[in-house]
């Protein structure tokens, strides 16, 4: 039986806006296992947003519980929860969200730096590891701008991996990516999963669910279906069937 | 360990953006350098007239005929014949604050050598002249009382006279000059003392017995001026108010009587021109202290701008686990680098245009260590406050509105 990552009980998010109340998500319950690949779709205003800020720490239920690596999120204070996205939650958003004019390494070395138990030296040890781990070896001193989409995707992969989380967050991350690419990043995101590293992954396209080992389908602030995938398919095959491109 | 990564990326910020970083600076340079500068300037002017002053001699006190009435018309002290040889004995006589006191009668001629001449003021004076004007004497000697007694035609004379009249070089003492068509022997040379701050030759004077001058050339009796020294310059205001009492009773004021002469001591004369300097430096430095302002509202404004434009960088950095203190500081540390380096090139460049200003434009400069603590530390403050509420605004930034900031 392996350790429980996420455990939501009957959470509920509530926003005011003016004299009426939209119940964001209202009530849902479900858990994420250690070693899961588990994708979140749903269309817009289905909720996805929201429940994505509060995994993320970023944001807090108005009701229910939220515990993270057994630590319960509610009642801690905007500090405590800063601490928790450093050290327990890596960040990858659509838009790579790299500092520009930035070497890839030092973008990667960002979490660190906030960080007080990192020294300078394991701090760039870590960055280079990760770099490595996405296949970026050779294009740590790149900026940004000299990266192709993917490549930018990846550094943001890496950034996300530095500071060994219990859990990574990708926020629609193939999204600004073409079909190519994407199966590229997701056979990164399979392999990646397979030694052992619990991934949670928004998005509303039904190809890429298929590669998760299950899915969480949301309407209206409901989840209307949570199931595993009985066929899980391989990013790696999909690409290779992929017609070659011209270069 | 995380404020120096907060340092970190706070320099890195600066680095990326130099061309704006560097003219944001600009205005803190252009403002420390000013005020360093400025007050050089204003302690240098203060620093030369009292030196100049101080050269004049500074326990010297001068007695001179005060602003009369005749007839209800306020006379000219030049005109005024009130100061006599009798108020400059009783001086002399019961005044025991003063050292030396001589009378001086002084009027303007002509000094004629062969076909040479020049236009010069002869100061008729005492022996005691030179010690109180602490002119010291170049070659020969000055004359004695016993030639005053006699009314002598001897006369001392300044380089610019000598030069002037004496233009090939040829040693002037023991020869004869004339002064106003009366002959007269030059018995010395004054040593040479150049301009004084007013723009003064000191060097252009005669000097003779004033019995001489008085009988000979001016034919008066009254004197122009007393001038006296006190025995030590903290002894002048008392010895002030000692010649004006006796000047009083000379004079036979009663009490509701306004003075009909006027006593100063050097000490005041200083402190009236310094009051002068002092007033022009406070102008000079209140507008150097307008442009450090300024240069700190341009700080407030780029980094105002910058949080506006990193909004999505905020959120990032948050998203990565930067709490808002971490943010917070990032900015505010920027803003203090960008004000400290502004400063500390601002002190270089004004020490460096002091020294300009004093080598080739020749004023008088002295910079002051006040100058250069107060201005640095002005500019960190100037940081602090400009950069705290930007950085503030940062600091509260929701991360998920930042985050999806475009």
């Amino acid at each position: 039986m392996s350790k429980e990552i996420i455990k939501i009980e009957d959470l509920k998010r509530e926003f005011t806006m003016g004299n009426e109340t939209v119940h964001a998500l209202k009530g849902i319950s479900f858990s994420i296992k250690e070693g899961e690949f588990v994708t979140i779709m749903g269309s817009s205003g289905s909720g996805k947003s929201t429940l994505l800020n509060i995994l993320g720490c970023l944001d807090q239920p108005t009701s229910g519980t939220y515990e993270i690596d057994g630590l319960k999120v509610k009642d801690l204070d905007k500090n405590a929860l800063a601490t928790i996205r450093n050290e327990k939650i890596g960040f990858i958003f659509q838009s790579y969200n790299l500092l520009a004019r930035t070497s890839a390494l030092e973008n990667v070395e960002l979490p660190l730096l906030y960080n007080s138990k990192v020294s300078t030296e394991e701090r760039r040890e870590r960055a280079i590891k990760a770099l490595k781990k996405v296949g970026l070896a050779d294009r740590m001193q790149h900026t940004p701008s000299q990266l192709s989409g993917g490549q930018q995707q990846r550094v943001a992969i890496a950034r996300s991996l530095v500071n060994n989380p219990v859990m990574i967050l990708a926020d629609e991350a193939t999204g600004n990516l073409d079909t190519r690419t994407s199966y590229e990043i997701m056979s990164l995101f399979q392999e990646l999963n397979k030694q052992g590293i619990t991934i949670t992954f928004v998005t509303h396209e039904p190809d890429i669910a298929s590669f998760s080992n299950r899915t969480i389908i949301l309407k209206d602030g409901n989840i209307i279906k949570d199931n595993l995938n009985a066929k899980i398919q391989s990013a790696a095959t999909e690409l290779a069937s992929l017609p070659i491109e011209d270069h | 360990m995380r404020l120096l990564n907060l340092f970190k990326i706070a320099f890195k910020a600066i680095i990326l953006n130099k061309m704006r970083t560097l003219l944001t600076m600009l205005g803190i340079i252009i403002g420390v350098a000013s005020v360093i500068a400025m007050l050089a300037i204003g302690e240098g002017s203060k620093d030369s007239i009292r030196s100049t002053i101080s050269s004049m001699g500074s326990n010297m006190i001068t007695i001179r005929p005060g602003a009369d009435m005749r007839g209800g018309v306020r006379q000219e002290r030049s005109v005024m014949e009130s100061l006599t040889l009798n108020d400059y004995k009783a001086i002399k006589q019961q005044a025991d604050l003063l050292t030396y006191i001589t009378p001086v009668v002084n009027g303007g001629g002509q000094v004629i050598n062969g076909s040479n001449n020049w236009p010069s003021t002869i100061y008729g004076v005492n022996p005691d002249y030179l010690n109180i004007k602490m002119i010291d004497l170049q070659s020969g000697s000055m004359f004695t009382d016993a030639e005053v007694q006699s009314a002598s035609k001897v006369v001392l004379i300044g380089q610019t006279v000598v030069d002037n009249v004496f233009p090939d070089g040829e040693d002037p003492v023991g020869k004869m000059i004339r002064f106003n068509s009366i002959p007269f022997k030059v018995i010395g040379v004054l040593e040479e003392k150049g301009e004084n701050t007013f723009g003064q030759d000191q060097d252009d004077v005669v000097i003779a017995p004033y019995t001489t001058v008085q009988k000979r050339i001016l034919a008066i009796d009254h004197l122009n001026q007393v001038i006296a020294s006190a025995i030590s310059e903290e002894d002048a205001p008392d010895a002030v108010t000692q010649v004006s009492e006796i000047l009083r009773s000379q004079h036979k004021l009663t009490d509701n009587q306004d003075d009909d002469f006027n006593v100063r001591s050097m000490e005041e004369l200083i402190s009236t021109f310094s009051a002068t300097s002092e007033m022009l430096t406070i102008l000079l430095v209140a507008v150097a202290g307008i442009s450090l302002l300024i240069g700190g509202i341009g700080i407030m404004n780029i980094m105002y701008v910058s949080v506006k434009e990193r909004t999505k960088e905020i959120g990032l950095r948050m998203a990565v686990g930067g709490k808002g203190s971490d943010i917070l500081m990032q900015f505010l540390i920027e803003a203090i680098l960008i004000s400290i380096t502004g400063g500390l090139l601002g002190v270089i460049l004004g020490l460096g245009s002091t020294v300009f200003i004093e080598k080739f434009l020749h004023w008088p400069t002295n910079v002051a260590l006040y100058s250069i603590i107060i201005s640095f530390a002005v500019c960190a403050v100037t940081g602090i406050f400009f950069g705290w509420y930007p950085a503030r605004k940062a600091a509260a930034l929701d991360p998920i509105t930042a985050l999806r900031y475009e």
